[in-house]
């Protein structure tokens, strides 16, 4: 369904002059509106490209959440199938440890080395990261992210 | 106002633990009442989880923000990403309730429900806001006479309507705090264009991400900066790491990378190393034997 906040834009391009990724990449914001209108563009690498700075939302004339809506597009991609390899492991690294970033062995040194202890996080407490993957399981993400 | 549970994220517990201590310390000596928000998970964060799936991150923030509600206190964080998730799904589950009865009935398989009952802070919006730069500049021990390239980050900022921080093209709170620490805040082209790091670029896309960084780097290099200070351990990574990975390709910076916890903790007394500097990828011993020379002579 089109929202019909989109169907306001006048592409006067606001929006990709105020992208700073669009500076060096193929993203073209405005572009990325005008076809996602028309078109499954669930394929197109330029979602990918977008940082979510928020510029383009910030500065929009017509007020339309750009950036949501890029944010929208992907999660459309992402149902499709099409998840870029470096996503796809940062999100088993969730599943497994609760974290996007999980500790290593490096880092547990490191923190002894400054006299911190192990984070008081998910991975220290083995229920509540039980709890963490039944909420993932329950919420369909483990199937989502599946290959 | 609540009492503060510390938040602590990924990268910060995980890769810069320098800026858990620094935070820790300087919350103690401002004499801010904290506690740790033990079981937390990943935020999770803005950039690919949001992206993949709404109803996902929203129930992972959600079981975060519960724990939170558990103790009863607010939850502070210390990170832009870390801000940005919980802030916003504590906005959007206060306000929808079938996003919310949603979120609920996940939680209630691990006998948990989110209620929205406390609020999510920032460490740079706690600390302007709570305490203020003018009490805070009364704290402060060894006044720090550098020149600072300020990087607020995005999501600290954006989106306005929610943030509630005023505007993002022209911010000034955050030079105010640096400021406060002595400092003087340099202005410099594309302020608060964003590091290159977000939405899922850097871990993607590293080559991309690095161009934003460089067009970032080059612009505070030549304004004549000591340091970088920033308030997210993501732009933090992306500026301290990033450099390394620029290095490789003959462009040599130098530029030393201080979160703000760390940079107040140098200016309420603490050495470089109670803050963890010597943990950056990028250690400039110049920067280290300048401020050792600054809190000798206070």
């Amino acid at each position: 369904m089109k929202s019909s906040e989109i169907l306001t834009c006048f592409q006067c391009g606001t929006c990709t002059g105020s992208c700073p990724s669009g500076r060096y990449t193929s993203l073209n914001v405005r572009w990325i509106i005008k076809d996602s209108i028309r078109k499954d563009i669930s394929g197109d690498l330029e979602l990918w490209m977008c940082t979510t700075c928020y510029n383009c939302q910030e500065r929009c004339p017509r007020g339309i959440k750009i950036t949501d809506e890029i944010l929208r597009l992907r999660s459309v991609a992402v149902k499709k199938g099409k998840v870029l390899p470096a996503h796809r492991a940062v999100c088993r690294y969730l599943i497994e440890t609760g974290h996007a970033i999980p500790i290593d062995d490096l880092h547990i040194s490191t923190r002894e080395q400054i006299g911190l202890a192990a984070p008081e996080t998910v991975q220290k407490y083995k229920k509540a990261l039980n709890d963490v993957k039944t909420l993932l399981k329950s919420t369909g993400f483990d199937e989502l992210i599946k290959e | 106002m609540k009492e503060l549970s510390l938040f602590l994220g990924c990268l910060i517990p995980n890769r810069y633990p320098g800026i858990e201590k620094a935070t820790k310390l300087v919350l103690d000596k401002l004499e801010v009442k904290w506690s740790e928000l033990k079981e937390a998970s990943c935020c999770p964060a803005p950039g690919v989880f949001r992206s993949f799936d709404k109803i996902t991150w929203l129930t992972l923030a959600s079981r975060n923000l519960v724990l939170a509600e558990e103790k009863n206190t607010d939850l502070l964080t210390i990170c832009n990403g870390c801000f940005s998730s919980l802030l916003d799904a504590n906005n959007i589950l206060k306000n929808d309730a079938s996003l919310r009865n949603e979120v609920n009935a996940h939680l209630e398989k691990i006998n948990k429900e989110y209620l929205g009952t406390i609020e999510v802070r920032h460490i740079i919006e706690f600390l302007y806001r709570d305490i203020g730069s003018e009490k805070l500049g009364n704290f402060i021990e060894k006044p720090l006479p550098l020149r600072v390239a300020v990087h607020y980050g995005c999501h600290l900022l954006k989106p306005t309507k929610d943030r509630k921080l005023g505007g993002a093209e022209c911010p000034m709170f955050f030079d105010e705090l640096v400021e406060a620490a002595g400092a003087t805040s340099v202005p410099y082209e594309g302020k608060t264009s964003c590091c290159g790091a977000g939405g899922g670029v850097r871990s993607a896309m590293l080559e991309t991400s690095l161009k934003m960084t460089e067009y970032k780097l080059e612009r505070m290099k030549k304004a004549g900066v000591d340091c970088i200070v920033n308030a997210c351990p993501f732009c933090h990574l992306q500026y301290d790491s990033g450099q390394v990975e620029l290095a490789k390709t003959g462009k040599i910076y130098n530029l030393p990378v201080v979160h703000y916890s760390q940079f107040l903790g140098l200016a309420l007394g603490y050495t470089p190393e109670d803050v963890g500097l010597h943990l950056n990828a990028i250690v400039s011993a110049e920067f280290e034997e300048k401020i050792a020379l600054i809190q000798k002579k206070n």
